[in-house]
């Protein structure tokens, strides 16, 4: 076999296996949701759910969990995909948890408020009854998500304690759990970054365009660029400048960064993504370099 | 067992298996390190961290052992799931942990697996973890078992000590009740010697190094029994312009599904045929074991999840039984008794599962078993289960995914336990 029907073999494979546990998890579980960020996995994801209850609509809302730290083309995005492909969004908004009191913003320059989307998200989950969130989360992202199976049992809290997993043999998935409690699904296990973009390649997924090259306004922080203006306000001895860049991750926009690049086309990223010497999380988000545990500690607290 | 069982895979999957301090996070370390899958943050934060925990050089251990508790203890805690390509072939690698209280995850990890890696110290021979090992991986079925013997620089590469240890290995793995083919590699992951590339330091070693040895696996495939589908969720489009559409959501196993194909429904019996075969939302002429589909039938016939769609040509059948005989690893702490009662599922078919009798319990470390009265944490025994609802239950052996399910915890809902069919009783039902 050439090694282009071999990857391409692997992704169908891929396809299959995650279709199948958003399909169970669907039928099995009374009220899911799906979580929806607007970056590329949440936008694979979506995409794959869509394909599996064809041609019956998707059984269930997506929920945008909003920091309010947005990039605008991705809420434009967002805001159009949920039109054209006909599906119910929730928004949960950060900045209404900070309102309430619920949720308390750090401080200073450098806040980000992705540590606080946990509190939304789990208020929001439990607002909502909903009882199984599917999340675009990939095994290959972090060591403690490595960890994670395929279907991840939260207590009442909301918390993940990773020693206490549920032993997942073969593909049966056991999604029984009790009031109050909830699983998160992640039908993207078993991917890889260059699995995403395959995907996105093969079936031609729309994206924000921030995914490919442009010009940027940036500042060089901590060896991240970040976006100069909304959250990013610029440090005394910093310097913007502007720079072809485009975006490996979509997240808060004040801890994502963007790396330089020529990319215009799917193609290209595809190209770039498979010569990377750099994981996406590595080269673009603040939040996961400050300790060797940051995802661990985040996902014990009820992150994605 | 996989579900693919195409002859050239595109995908392997592959669990790893050792006692403690065999260096098995070492090996996957350099597997990843030496296939350059390790991105340059990663490592670097791996020599941050070596640093700290005073190893001397960096520790590739590190890149699996993800967990704050892991790093600390220097061990591996839970199953760890791996990925890296080669131009060849795609790997899945489920690394699981080597002490003996966490066999239900070295289960867990063989499930789903083609190859077994099992590690052997070669300054320690064939200890008990190794037969373990050994015999789990051909209980839960997976086509090959390759034993890295690793550590070879330790005992001065010698070519006895190797001889010696894959003799060992063949001999117990000889005994087990199911026959697997064993190939010896001798190793060291610390220094990389026949890992991706060959060695130099041990030239009377003719054989392939482990990559590559991966790259070109190829178990000769079986015979198939005849395509079925598990319903997993009825399509129904409830207006729009296909509201008439009625199909079965499910994933192909076992063969090849084609519109026309003549289909019997089970456990209800009654026929059909294929009118479409559909998968990601288009129309497909036939589908292949592993493909998730949503099939479309002649006849408006009553058809729920947890049925089967089996083709009529089948050459082995399955069976509707509600009572089975199955070897079950049990993994949770409250001990499993005659008497007990648990959730089952299989397939797509949950129900109610009793214990009706404990036939014996695997001494693990010989193929011997001894009678028993209770299985505990850990235990891997043969029970006999009576269902409250009727299964389509296929033999383990024939077919894994027709022969396999779980118990489930009634108090907590947590996996308890995982069960491969032996022997099951036809039930005799007249179709209705």
């Amino acid at each position: 076999m050439s090694t282009e029907i071999v990857a391409a073999a692997h992704l169908d494979a891929l396809t299959d296996e995650a279709l199948t546990i958003v399909r169970e998890v669907a039928t099995e579980c009374e009220n899911p949701v799906l979580l929806f960020s607007g970056g590329k996995d949440s936008a694979v994801l979506l995409h794959l759910a869509v394909l599996a209850f064809a041609p019956a609509r998707l059984p269930f809302p997506v929920m945008h969990v909003d920091t309010g730290h947005n990039f605008p083309e991705v809420i434009e995005y967002r805001d159009r995909l949920v039109a054209e492909w006909g599906v119910r969004l929730v928004v949960a908004s950060v900045q209404r948890s900070i309102d309430s009191g619920r949720a308390v913003e750090d401080a200073g320059p450098r806040a980000s408020r992705n540590r606080l989307q946990s509190v939304t998200l789990l208020d929001a989950l439990a607002e909502h009854g909903f009882d199984a969130a599917f999340g675009g989360g990939r095994r290959d992202e972090d060591k403690a998500r490595a960890k994670e199976r395929i279907l991840s049992f939260r207590d009442r809290q909301g918390r993940w304690d990773p020693r206490a997993q549920r032993p997942e043999p073969w593909a049966l998935l056991n999604p029984r759990i009790r009031k109050g409690e909830h699983l998160r699904a992640f039908p993207l296990s078993n991917w890889t970054e260059l699995d995403i973009w395959q995907y996105i390649a093969r079936h031609q997924v729309p994206l924000p365009n921030i995914y490919f090259s442009h010009t940027r306004t940036v500042v060089e922080r901590d060896g991240m660029l970040l976006s100069v203006g909304g959250p990013v306000a610029l440090e005394p001895h910093e310097q913007a400048f502007d720079e072809l860049v485009r975006y490996r991750t979509v997240g808060d926009a004040s801890c994502t960064g963007a790396v330089r690049s020529t990319a215009t086309t799917i193609d290209d990223v595809l190209a770039e993504v498979a010569a990377a010497r750099i994981t996406e999380r590595g080269a673009t988000r603040a939040d996961d370099t400050f300790s060797e545990s940051a995802m661990e500690d985040r996902k014990r607290e009820g992150y994605f | 067992m996989s579900t693919t069982a195409i002859a050239a895979r595109s995908t392997l999957r592959i669990a790893t298996a050792g006692s403690v301090d065999d260096g098995k996070s070492t090996l996957i370390g350099r597997l990843l390190h030496d296939t350059k899958t390790v991105f340059e943050d990663q490592l670097k934060a791996v020599e941050k961290a070596s640093r700290r925990y005073g190893d001397g050089e960096t520790n590739l251990a590190l890149l699996t052992d993800g967990l704050r508790a892991e790093r600390e203890q220097g061990i591996t805690i839970d199953v760890a799931h791996r990925y890296f390509a080669t131009p060849a072939r795609s790997f899945i690698v489920a690394d699981t942990p080597g002490h003996a209280q966490y066999t239900r995850n070295m289960v867990t990890g063989a499930s789903t697996s083609d190859v077994a890696i099992v590690l052997v110290d070669a300054r320690h021979g064939v200890v008990d973890q190794t037969r373990r090992h050994a015999l789990i991986a051909s209980l839960l079925g997976v086509e090959a078992i390759v034993v890295a013997v690793n550590k070879m620089d330790l005992v001065g590469w010698s070519e006895d000590e190797f001889l010696r240890i894959a003799s060992d290995v063949r001999t117990f793995v000889g005994a087990l009740p199911q026959q697997l083919p064993v190939t010896a590699i001798p190793m060291s992951a610390l220094l990389g010697d026949n890992v991706v590339d060959g060695s130099r330091h041990m030239p009377w070693y003719v054989g392939l190094p482990l990559l590559e040895l991966l790259e070109q696996f190829d178990a000769t495939p079986s015979a198939l029994p005849g395509a079925r589908v598990h319903v997993q969720r009825v399509i129904r489009p409830q207006g729009g312009p296909q509201a008439d559409f009625r199909g079965y959501a499910g994933v192909v196993a076992a063969g090849t599904l084609s519109a026309g194909d003549a289909v019997t429904v089970l456990p209800s019996g009654r026929t059909t045929t294929v009118a479409a075969v559909h998968r990601w939302g288009a129309v497909v002429p036939a589908a292949d074991s592993g493909h998730a589909v949503v099939v479309q039938l002649a006849d408006d016939i009553d058809v729920a999840r947890g049925d089967v769609l089996v083709v009529s040509h089948a050459s082995v059948p399955p069976v509707v039984t509600e009572d089975i005989v199955a070897d079950l690893c049990w993994m949770i702490d409250q001990p499993l008794v005659v008497g007990s009662r648990h959730w089952f599922k299989h397939g797509t078919r949950s129900g109610h599962a009793v214990v009706t009798a404990i036939e014996h319990r695997y001494d693990l470390v010989s193929p011997d078993h001894e009678p028993a009265t209770e299985l505990v944490l850990n235990d891997i025994g043969r029970v006999h289960l009576r269902l409250g609802t009727p299964i389509v239950a296929d033999v383990y052996a024939h077919h894994a995914e027709g022969g396999r399910l779980i118990l489930i915890d009634a108090a907590t809902n947590t996996t308890a336990g995982a069960a491969m069919i032996v022997s099951a009783t036809a039930t005799s039902t007249a179709p209705s």
